[in-house]
């Protein structure tokens, strides 16, 4: 068997082996589906009187508008969640079986971010299914929610990879665990949960530049208004800079666990 | 050709040098006892053995690689245990030794075959479907050694792989052990039990405090350190006639109690007879007769200074002071 054949199949065994760990550990599926469920709930029962503010963007609901904020939360503690079964790993010294077999040792880090990345896509399926049970209409048809489904997916992969590198650098499940906080404010310093032109200083600017805001409003234009190829592509580019970010820093924590066992 | 060489090999954490310029040479088809106590050095030499870790000096080889520069060569030769058995506790034994085989390369129907093969070897077959999570420590071992064994590895190595389990448990490790090397597997086996050194090595090296103390068959290291000794049980007052007789045969030893003689003897159990003949000829009655041969405990203590069994046991009182 080829060694770029086998090499798939480890990470998709790898992928696989981490799906089964989400779904089997309550405390990893909670955060991906249960809390962003909730919230979505309390925040379109609660504050869709946001629609009439001035300078709201024109939807069709509150909850359409929400939509893509919810599939961003259960992104990116998908990651952190990737993050902290990585730590599990590395702690209980699973990593030394992954490391010592004859596999390309970055194999073991993408086999994880597979498993991130189908929770990602678990993720938007799921959000997408609430969204239309309860009313909301996706603009851009089928080809719309087949586009915010695959940077949802996308996104999860970046993001995971930096839960995965701070994951090899600390081999600490509760130092990653502890980025939890974090990822919420950086959602909420994006457009994830409200539009920058309603955000006071220095919110607004610094939800302008966040990497999170131009992902959101990719996955969000497709539902909201459909398809724009300019939101698109500048999703798309926060996605790669993040997959690079995690990229460097986890070939470079690969290299720190070599060096210190 | 040796299946593990180390030359030199050095791990230094930061100021802290835990391995100092250890050599060693295990050969093909041999069991190998590297024997220590905790914080000796006996992890870290297996882990930049395995090549997962880098040592900071010197170098090794397994199966003919060297651990450094063709650490992925290496890996396609070796299975590997590690200390407390690293498994998933969410995964079924089946995935686990299922995963292993896709790790090792090996196509899916084979990769399917020999879990299952390797699952019956280790009388794992009726929990396959388990959780790893509700195994008891023994039945993990044994899962761990099955996944070690997936790919047939040349060299095994076990750190430490009976570390707190029941003496039952302990043997059946011990059995499937000698089967593996009786197949031709070379093993490096870490461990703190002397008994188990005894027991399975071939050849045993003594680390302690990061360097190799002593290295040699467990026969040849006993024997460096004396000769057994045969040690009588006579009548009350009799020891004062039976010493001039014994004495021509072997070195008195200083007696314990005025009861027991002790006779250090070149040839073992081949002086036995002498000793019963020499003594009945002058009508001394020997009650009791025990031949004892020196222990590696003997050895240990011989080349450090301290007991290893005693000094584990003071450590573990330590920690479960500490926690």
């Amino acid at each position: 068997m080829s060694g770029a054949r086998t090499n798939l199949r480890v990470v998709r065994a790898l992928g696989m082996r981490s799906i089964r760990q989400t779904f089997r550990r309550p405390q990893f599926i909670s955060p991906i589906i249960v809390f962003p469920t909730l919230l979505l709930a309390v925040q379109t029962g609660g504050a869709s009187a946001a629609l009439e503010l001035p300078g709201f963007p024109e939807v069709q609901s509150f909850l359409q508008f929400m939509l893509a904020g919810a599939m961003m939360q259960s992104m990116m503690l998908a990651g952190n969640s990737g993050g902290i079964a990585l730590a599990i790993d590395i702690e209980m010294g699973f990593v030394d079986r992954l490391f010592s077999s004859p596999i390309p040792r970055f194999a073991v880090v993408l086999g994880r971010l597979a498993g991130t990345a189908a929770l990602g896509l678990f993720a938007a399926i799921w959000f997408f299914a609430i969204g239309l049970i309860f009313g909301a209409e996706i603009e851009g048809g089928v080809p719309g929610a087949l586009l915010s489904t695959a940077l949802i997916t996308a996104a999860a992969l970046a993001v995971g990879g930096i839960g995965a590198a701070i994951a090899l650098r600390t081999g600490s499940a509760s130092v990653v665990q502890g980025l939890f906080p974090l990822v919420l404010v950086l959602l909420f310093l994006s457009t994830a949960y409200f539009p920058d032109e309603l955000m006071i200083e220095p919110a607004k600017t610094i939800a302008e530049y966040n990497p999170l805001s131009f992902i959101v409003e990719g996955v969000r234009e497709p539902i909201i208004a459909g398809i724009d190829a300019g939101d698109t592509l500048a999703a798309l580019a926060a996605i790669l800079g993040i997959v690079l970010v995690g990229l460097l820093l986890s070939v470079s924590a690969l290299r720190h666990r070599l060096r210190v066992g | 050709m040796p299946a593990i060489v180390a030359e030199g090999l050095e791990r230094a954490f930061g100021d802290v040098l835990a391995v100092q310029g250890i050599d060693l040479a295990v050969e093909e088809g041999e069991i190998f006892g590297f024997l220590g106590p905790n914080g000796a050095g006996k992890t870290t030499t297996v882990r930049m053995l395995t090549t997962l870790l880098l040592p900071t000096g010197g170098r090794a080889s397994v199966a003919g690689h060297d651990v450094a520069a063709e650490a992925r060569a290496v890996r396609a030769s070796i299975g590997v245990a590690l200390q407390e058995a690293a498994l998933d506790p969410l995964m079924t034994g089946r995935e686990l030794i299922r995963l292993q085989a896709t790790l090792q390369g090996l196509p899916g129907a084979q990769g399917r075959q020999r879990a299952d093969d390797l699952l019956e070897r280790v009388g794992l077959s009726g929990a396959a479907e388990r959780r790893v999570g509700t195994y008891s420590g023994g039945m993990q071992r044994r899962l761990d050694l099955a996944a070690a064994l997936v790919h047939e590895p040349r060299v095994l190595f076990l750190d430490e792989p009976t570390t707190g389990l029941d003496p039952v448990s302990r043997k059946t490790i011990w059995e499937e052990v000698r089967d593996l090397n009786d197949d031709g597997t070379t093993v490096f086996l870490t461990t703190q039990y002397l008994e188990e050194a005894d027991q399975l090595a071939d050849d045993v090296g003594i680390i302690d405090s990061g360097k190799i103390v002593a290295e040699g068959t467990p026969q040849k290291l006993k024997a460096e350190i004396g000769n057994p000794h045969i040690q009588l049980q006579l009548a009350e007052g009799s020891i004062v006639e039976a010493e001039p007789i014994l004495a021509p045969i072997g070195r008195l030893l200083p007696p314990k109690d005025g009861k027991t003689v002790l006779v250090e003897v070149e040839n073992g159990a081949a002086d036995i007879p002498r000793v019963v003949r020499s003594l009945d000829e002058a009508g001394i009655a020997v009650e009791s007769l025990e031949l004892v041969n020196p222990t590696l405990d003997d050895v240990f203590v011989a080349k450090t200074g301290y007991h290893l069994e005693q000094e584990g046991e003071e450590k573990a009182e330590q920690e479960a002071l500490e926690t």
